[in-house]
């Protein structure tokens, strides 16, 4: 197991296999499998993935710790940085299949409808974090400041369940925000409770 | 040596290989047409041709053919929504909240036998059941645009006939200023009904006289058949100028009040959902912009959103039941 993770060939291996819900998307868009309303869907679905790429993200180092496997850690900022692709695509789905790149209306609309701007907000952060991904960026902060500012994860994953939560209000379907909610808040606890622990060993 | 074969040294190709003139000179047509700038329209007209099928009945359930309406407004020119998107993309919460499950799980419903409860302030109040609801007036198509409040329309077909024809038929007393619609609420068929997005049952309501208006439908069928289930059947609403979520599926009580209803929308957040939810591009939803609106399967990814148009379109037949009214206040 641990030399699989070793091996150099598993970045590759979760590479490809975190570009296949695009590769699905794009395969459906080209067959026209999207259904009556192909940019609802594809709002929906690159929203959707953005959420599950960063529940699985924050799930890498409570992982690492609990399954003692430290290898795991060489995977964290591929699976960032594809969360942050998928909120690309989210963002740029709604700017042009909803809004027709029409800037004027898009601010209009973020002044109108809280959630587009806690999402659009989470957008910024998420969009630092990938900024300040590569080595040099890390260098360049130093490990104590780089760390600081790559916490605002957190922050992404609250304001992302608010993000959804406010959206689905509209029908009061909360079913799938809760799940998801659920997820983040074990992930998130579980940092918590650890430093918690440690404040109290320390 | 001579060599023999069955060769004769001209071979001919199967006859099914051989492209039939017709195609080859389509081609040589649409060629033709590019050169002379006009491929867009023939490219369109191609592109129609869903929309051509789709006028055809769509051969899924009984045939219930409508005859031609006189009343204004009864049938836009736009080109209808195809059968199935207008039968797979559906808001019926009963089924769930996706707009693919009723779809899916609307089956369950059942619509035979079926009868209405028309009670409240009326002189012949009764319980009627669906055959002899049929009979009230004459079955009429009416080709209307349905806005959704999430910003979607389609164009539909619908077969039915004007509500005022029930309404004069069980005689409305004079305190009757307003009719609540009750719709199928059966936990047994409707598994939607588990959750707690709304209060079951789902009910509705209108002004009488938007509910006398001859534009407000009792429908019974689309697209020249009997309402497909996730749709409604066997008998819904259908108000062309209000948002779609006016219109109530699977009616099974029609209640003459005095008293404004509280529809099942007003009930839940009644800071987004008014009574008169009219289609009004000048009024946002607290949670959608209202000015523009995406037409199912006509108007593609990249194509601009439309203007969404007072009352839905219909201002010219509508607009007089709101004069003088803040519609703002009263959305």
């Amino acid at each position: 197991m641990r030399a699989l993770l070793r091996h150099p060939g598993s970045w590759w291996a979760l590479l490809w296999a975190g570009l296949l819900p695009l590769a699905w998307l794009v395969m459906q868009t080209l067959q026209d499998q999207l259904g009556a309303n192909p940019a609802e869907t594809l709002i929906r679905a690159t929203g959707d993935w953005t959420l599950r790429g960063l529940c699985v993200t924050l799930a890498v180092t409570p992982l690492r710790t609990l399954l003692a496997l430290p290898e795991l850690a060489r995977f964290r900022r591929l699976l960032g940085l594809l969360t942050f692709g998928y909120a690309c695509l989210h963002l740029l789905c709604y700017a042009w299949f909803d809004m027709g790149f029409e800037w004027a209306d898009i601010v209009q609309d973020m002044a109108k409808r809280p959630f587009i701007l806690v999402g659009f907000s989470a957008f910024l952060l998420l969009l630092a974090l990938a900024a300040t991904s590569f080595n040099r960026a890390m260098r360049w902060l130093g490990g104590r400041r780089w760390q600081a500012l790559h916490r605002a994860v957190y922050a992404v994953a609250v304001l992302a369940i608010l993000h959804f939560w406010w959206m689905r209000a509209g029908k009061q379907n909360f079913d799938e925000v809760l799940l998801y909610a659920a997820l983040l808040a074990v992930l998130l606890g579980w940092r918590v409770f650890r430093g918690l622990r440690a404040r109290r060993a320390g | 040596m001579i060599i023999t074969s069955n060769d004769s040294g001209f071979q001919h190709p199967a006859s099914s290989e051989i492209t039939p003139a017709q195609v080859y000179r389509s081609r040589r047509d649409i060629v033709r047409s590019m050169a002379a700038g006009s491929a867009g329209l023939v490219l369109a007209s191609w592109g129609m041709r869903d929309a051509r099928a789709q006028m055809q009945r769509p051969g899924q359930l009984a045939s219930l053919p409508g005859g031609k309406s006189g009343v204004s407004g009864a049938t836009t020119m736009e080109k209808p929504t195809s059968y199935k998107d207008a039968s797979t993309y559906n808001n019926f919460y009963e089924f769930g909240t996706d707009k693919s499950d009723p779809a899916k799980r609307a089956h369950t419903l059942v619509t035979d036998p079926w009868s209405v409860e028309i009670e409240g302030l009326v002189k012949k109040p009764g319980r009627v059941n669906l055959e002899n609801i049929m009979k009230w007036g004459a079955m009429e198509e009416r080709i209307y645009r349905l806005r959704c409040v999430e910003g979607w329309s389609m164009v539909i077909p619908w077969v039915g006939y004007s509500l005022a024809e029930l309404i004069r038929r069980v005689e409305p007393l004079p305190g009757a200023k307003f009719v609540e619609f009750v719709t199928q609420a059966d936990p047994k068929t409707m598994p939607g009904l588990r959750s707690g997005v709304l209060d079951w049952p789902y009910v509705e309501g209108l002004r009488m006289d938007e509910a006398m208006h001859p534009l407000t439908l009792l429908a019974f069928g689309m697209y020249g058949e009997v309402l497909p289930k996730q749709n409604g059947a066997p008998l819904r609403l259908v108000v062309p100028w209000k948002y779609g979520f006016k219109s109530g599926k699977s009616l099974v009580k029609i209640r003459f009040v005095d008293k404004q209803p509280v529809s099942s929308w007003e009930k839940a957040a009644p800071q987004e959902y008014g009574f008169y939810s009219n289609v009004n591009p000048l009024v946002d939803h607290p949670r959608w912009s209202q000015a523009t609106e995406r037409r199912i399967g006509e108007d593609g990814l990249l194509a601009k959103k439309r203007k969404t148009l007072m009352f839905n379109g219909y201002e010219a037949q509508v607009g007089q039941l709101y004069a003088g009214m803040d519609l703002k206040k009263f959305f």
